[in-house]
């Protein structure tokens, strides 16, 4: 399972202030956090707050400070995500591109340039997809561009678009059905991620419903999440699913020897 | 589109594990065996990297054996009085990467020797044998106990692989794997969730998973070797494949469960129908040796020096 951490953003109060305020300790804080918690990226996004580069700039340089876990760069801004990979130590994760083929011209031939990993969204200028073959299709056509331009499948992440329960409720379902087929677009599959926190969006239950939607995603293919990393029940969770999927070897002790290994 | 690349890419190399230490390195051993290393699976040279290949132990004993058949006994009668000369024998003559010492006459059912006598053993070899050494106990955990504290000593700082530990007993060579720099073998009944619990114990109480390597058991040629390859390949897979308590060079111990089986035994006259024992016995010892190799082995300890030399040549053939 690949986690991405998704705290140090924009979105959060204490992020913002720490951005407004250039407060390195909030933001050197949850990058130590989510990475002792076990994070494989750290996601940097600004939020609405700030449009300005050096922002992003400092906030991705301060999180390098801290720790030297890989970053997922969160930003549509394609000048934006040019300038993040010069300054990432390690090959990032670009989060993230639309299936718009004007779009997958620029950014991918970025991405394979700089061994960089990509996120594609399944959608496209016509906006989100409505039901579980929209998302297939905008799959597909993500897959073999960055097949066609050379990036290979263990570097695209599809992202099948997660929508919140509360006001879409059929949708999850169509999520799971595209995250099936994605797994049948070759052998080895490209990476299957969402983001997780949207389906439990302004409901009461929100750890409730985004372990057990982790749980089955995990199960239908999925393999990689952005999510509250330092949601140990969530983490667990994941860990357990994956060995009884027989995808890590058992032992009286595995949870402990996942996180272990997960340490270097 | 682009026909994708099948050879398969795996995200974990096999840890390497240095054994024997040499003068610089606070031992006295001309030179020093590395095996692990490896980011694919075994021979596959065009998938990708396997830096060292798989090397062969003789076994010598601190007593002389009397359960040997005459197909071995004839090779080693002569010296097996004497661990010192029986060690020389095993490099000198019949090419041994490593010697493998096994303290069978410690065994409390058998001669019951004390720690002073087996670690004048281990003295004998290190001073008669220049090659890195294998320290394997006679198998009772309370006897190894004791009789290890003072053979690790007297080998301190020599980087000898010692063996073995188990899910039930492990603190023990653990303490003294740290304390005099030695590797361990971690022992586990052909059983790929034990085999990765035992690295798990001994890593939580300090040992580094760079100083294991795993001994899940050796079944010989038409005793259960098919269970014990599809644990050994399931276990290596496992480790390529990112899990790091599975990520460690694999022992076989070939000679000791090939020479106990009649296939391997029976002599011509007993059995004429099965053949020429001369060739019989060392071509068994030498099938189950390749058939570990292909399931992953790094370190197989042998016996009968015709099967060791037909061993190295299938290595030597396949690494090229």
């Amino acid at each position: 399972m690949i986690f991405v951490g998704e705290r140090i953003n924009g979105g959060f109060k204490d992020i913002q202030k720490a951005i407004k305020e250039k407060d390195k300790s909030i933001i050197g804080r949850w990058a130590k956090i989510q990475t002792e918690a076990g994070a494989d990226y750290l996601d940097v996004n600004m939020g609405a707050l700030s449009n300005k580069l050096d922002d992003f700039v400092w906030m991705i340089e301060t999180v390098q400070e801290v720790v030297s876990t890989p970053i997922s760069i969160d930003s549509n801004k394609l000048s934006f995500i040019e300038k993040a990979i010069k300054l990432c130590h390690k090959s990032p994760l670009i989060n993230s591109t639309t299936a718009d083929k004007e779009k997958l011209d620029e950014i991918i031939p970025l991405a394979v340039e700089s061994n960089a990993s990509l996120i594609g969204l399944c959608m496209d200028k016509k906006g989100a997809p409505r039901d579980a073959n929209k998302r297939v299709e905008l799959g597909a056509t993500l897959f073999s561009e960055a097949i066609e331009k050379g990036l290979p499948e263990d570097k695209l992440f599809l992202d099948p678009i997660t929508m919140p329960l509360k006001f879409l409720q059929e949708q999850a379902s169509s999520v799971l059905e595209a995250i099936r087929q994605f797994t049948l677009l070759s052998s080895p599959p490209p990476h299957i991620i969402i983001g997780l926190s949207n389906i439990s969006s302004q409901t009461k239950e929100e750890e409730l419903i985004n372990r057990i939607f982790l749980v089955m995603c995990i199960e239908a293919g999925l393999d990689a999440a952005i999510c509250d990393v330092t949601d140990e029940e969530l983490v667990n969770s994941a860990i357990t699913c994956e060995l009884i999927l027989n995808k890590q070897i058992y032992s009286d002790s595995f949870i402990k020897a996942y996180k272990e290994s997960r340490k270097k | 589109m682009q026909i994708p690349d099948v050879k398969q890419k795996w995200p974990n190399p096999i840890n390497e594990v240095t054994i024997g230490a040499t003068k610089e390195e606070g031992g006295t051993r001309s030179h020093t065996i590395t095996v692990g290393g490896a980011n694919s699976l075994p021979f596959l040279y065009f998938e990708g990297e396997l830096p060292h290949p798989p090397v062969i132990a003789l076994e010598v004993w601190d007593v002389a054996p009397k359960d040997w058949p005459e197909e071995l006994a004839k090779y080693f009668s002569d010296v097996w009085d004497d661990a010192g000369k029986w060690a020389k024998k095993c490099v000198d003559e019949f090419g041994a990467d490593l010697v493998c010492l096994r303290l069978q006459g410690c065994d409390p059912d058998g001669e019951n020797k004390g720690s002073d006598e087996a670690a004048a053993a281990v003295k004998k070899v290190l001073e008669s044998v220049s090659a890195p050494l294998i320290i394997f106990g006679c198998g009772s955990d309370e006897k190894d106990n004791e009789v290890f504290p003072a053979c690790s000593q007297a080998a301190a700082g020599e980087r000898c692989l010692l063996g073995s530990i188990t899910e039930d007993n492990y603190k023990t060579l653990v303490a003294l794997c740290k304390a005099d720099r030695h590797k361990l073998i971690a022992e586990s009944p052909v059983d790929i969730n034990i085999a990765k619990q035992v690295n798990i114990l001994a890593t939580d109480i300090g040992l580094a998973p760079e100083d294991i390597v795993i001994y899940p058991t050796t079944g010989a040629l038409g005793y259960g070797i098919e269970y014990v390859y599809s644990i050994m390949e399931r276990g290596r897979i496992a480790g390529l494949s990112g899990d790091k308590m599975w990520a460690m060079p694999i022992l076989g111990d070939i000679g000791k469960e090939v020479w106990k089986v009649k296939e391997a035994k029976a002599l011509q006259k007993e059995v004429p129908e099965w053949g020429d024992h001369t060739q019989r016995g060392p071509l068994w010892e030498a099938i189950t040796a390749t058939v570990y190799l292909q399931a992953g082995s790094d370190i197989l300890i042998m016996r009968h020096p015709k099967a060791v030399a037909e061993t190295k040549k299938y290595i030597e053939s396949l690494t090229g």
